[in-house]
């Protein structure tokens, strides 16, 4: 027979346990919420008071499988990265307006990030030391040897990463010609606006992905010289 | 004298006879002119879990490749042209398998079949890959560079084939796994309605119109045709080549 106490103790117990399940529960959620409030509230367009420049897209059209150089004026911030990702935030717009000639929705935000790295075994970079760190940080040095690392730094080829959302992949036409338009019109507007991005890659909700919506092959390195504006492609 | 060398001169003849006729029997036989083996390999895209895109009228392209690989291989057969299909069911095929089926059928035309309601008309793909110099034994994965002209020329005769028929074709190249490792002369034929997208002009010619399905059928076979004369010119000019009289 279990004494009267052993049974209040263990009711008391279980109620404690449930009651701090309940309190991990909450605190989890609440810090669910102030992580994506966080993500929200991350600069998703380049900010207005950057000077606006002139950018190149190279705007794709269905009718005739064709990448056409479009001339905006549009405020760049300085930073590659964030530039590259106001110049991608721009032409996926274009994209996303309603009688686009290559629609695709999403807009701005299908964009989540855009890495800029040195290829890997990159040509100008290969008698600089390729030791040197992320850009920004190589201005405190002084002497012909930082220089010309600097130098060589700032002609070093880069590869860029573009991070779609998993909203923008899932929500992508389905189509041979449709999905090889956004990547190259992508590969091609980055190089035209950063000439030193040479070959790009792809990743969604920060993952490698097998395609883009069933059909262009997001697991390879593109080139971005094989984006080049093409005219019409009718016969 | 005579009499007695009779015998040995029968039995001799009768050994030279024998032999004669063990050496015809042993002789190579005469050199036979080969039929030309023309393959078509037919890819429908997609299959089992991946259903590739959703087509508006709610069909999965998966089910529209099949149907349509079964109407070109109908109409190829009835032409007499031997044909290879990488899946005859709503089936799961990977992009490996699919590039083996081709690559064991020793195929003269490889078509990757696809549907989508992007764009308009017919839309032919070849290989990204840089051309490459045939070589004995290629890399699995960038199989199809050596036959970039080749494919080229494919998707010539596919163009003219479709323009002739009375429909929009565009070109261009695109990275596809399946037809990269493929080494016949490979096309990824993409169909989309007829009509200009975004208007309600397109329902003119949908996807599921089989009046439209049959002219696209019709216009790929005829052009599979022509390459098979063309290939057939090609092996005749060649030394050595089958049909080489």
């Amino acid at each position: 027979m279990i004494p009267r106490y052993q049974t209040i103790l263990f009711v008391v117990l279980l109620a404690a346990s449930l009651a701090m399940g309940l309190v991990l529960l909450h605190l989890r959620d609440r810090a669910h919420q102030r992580l994506v409030a966080g993500q929200d509230s991350a600069p998703t367009r380049a900010p207005l008071v950057a000077p606006a420049e002139q950018a190149t897209l190279l705007v794709a059209d269905d009718a005739d499988d064709s990448l056409l150089p479009l001339v905006q004026s549009l405020p760049l911030p300085a930073d590659p990265g964030a530039r590259a990702r106001a110049v991608l935030g721009k032409l996926l717009d274009l994209y996303a307006t309603s009688g686009a000639a290559h629609p695709v929705p999403g807009g701005t935000g299908s964009v989540a990030q855009v890495f800029l790295l040195p290829v890997p075994g990159g040509s100008a970079a290969g008698n600089a030391g390729s030791g040197s760190a992320s850009q920004g940080n190589g201005s405190s040095k002084s002497g012909g040897a930082g220089v010309a690392a600097a130098d060589a730094e700032s002609k070093e080829p880069l590869l860029a990463v573009v991070n779609f959302t998993g909203a923008f992949a899932a929500s992508h036409p389905s189509g041979l010609e449709t999905e090889s338009l956004t990547v190259l019109s992508i590969c091609g507007t980055l190089h035209a606006n950063l000439p030193r991005v040479v070959e790009v890659r792809f990743l969604v909700d920060g993952k490698t992905r097998a395609t883009l919506a069933g059909h262009a092959d997001l697991t390879r390195t593109y080139l971005a010289a094989d984006a080049a504006p093409v005219e019409a492609g009718r016969p | 004298m005579s009499t007695a060398l009779l015998p040995v001169l029968v039995a001799a003849a009768a050994l030279l006879g024998l032999a004669g006729i063990t050496s015809a029997a042993q002789a190579p036989p005469a050199p036979q002119a080969q039929p030309s083996r023309f393959v078509v390999v037919l890819d429908a895209a997609h299959g089992g879990d991946d259903a590739g895109g959703r087509l508006s009228d709610g069909h999965l392209e998966k089910a529209f490749t099949l149907a349509f690989s079964v109407r070109l291989r109908s109409l190829l057969a009835a032409r007499g042209i031997q044909v290879v299909t990488t899946r005859e069911q709503d089936e799961n095929v990977g992009p490996e398998r699919r590039a083996e089926i081709a690559d064991h059928a020793n195929a003269q035309a490889c078509l990757s079949l696809h549907g989508t309601e992007s764009g308009s008309g017919i839309h032919l793909f070849i290989s990204s890959l840089q051309p490459a110099q045939p070589a004995r034994f290629a890399p699995w994965k960038t199989a199809q560079a050596a036959s970039i002209p080749r494919s080229l020329l494919l998707a010539g005769v596919l163009n003219s084939a479709l323009l002739h028929g009375g429909m929009s074709v565009t070109l261009g190249r695109t990275a596809l796994p399946a037809v990269e490792s493929m080494t016949c002369p490979a096309v990824a034929v993409e169909i989309a309605p007829e009509g200009t997208p975004g208007t309600l002009k397109r329902s003119s010619a949908r996807l599921d119109d089989p009046d439209y399905q049959a002219r696209v059928a019709g216009a790929l076979a005829a052009a599979l045709l022509q390459w098979r004369t063309e290939a057939g010119r090609t092996e005749e000019g060649r030394p050595g080549g089958a049909r080489q009289p």
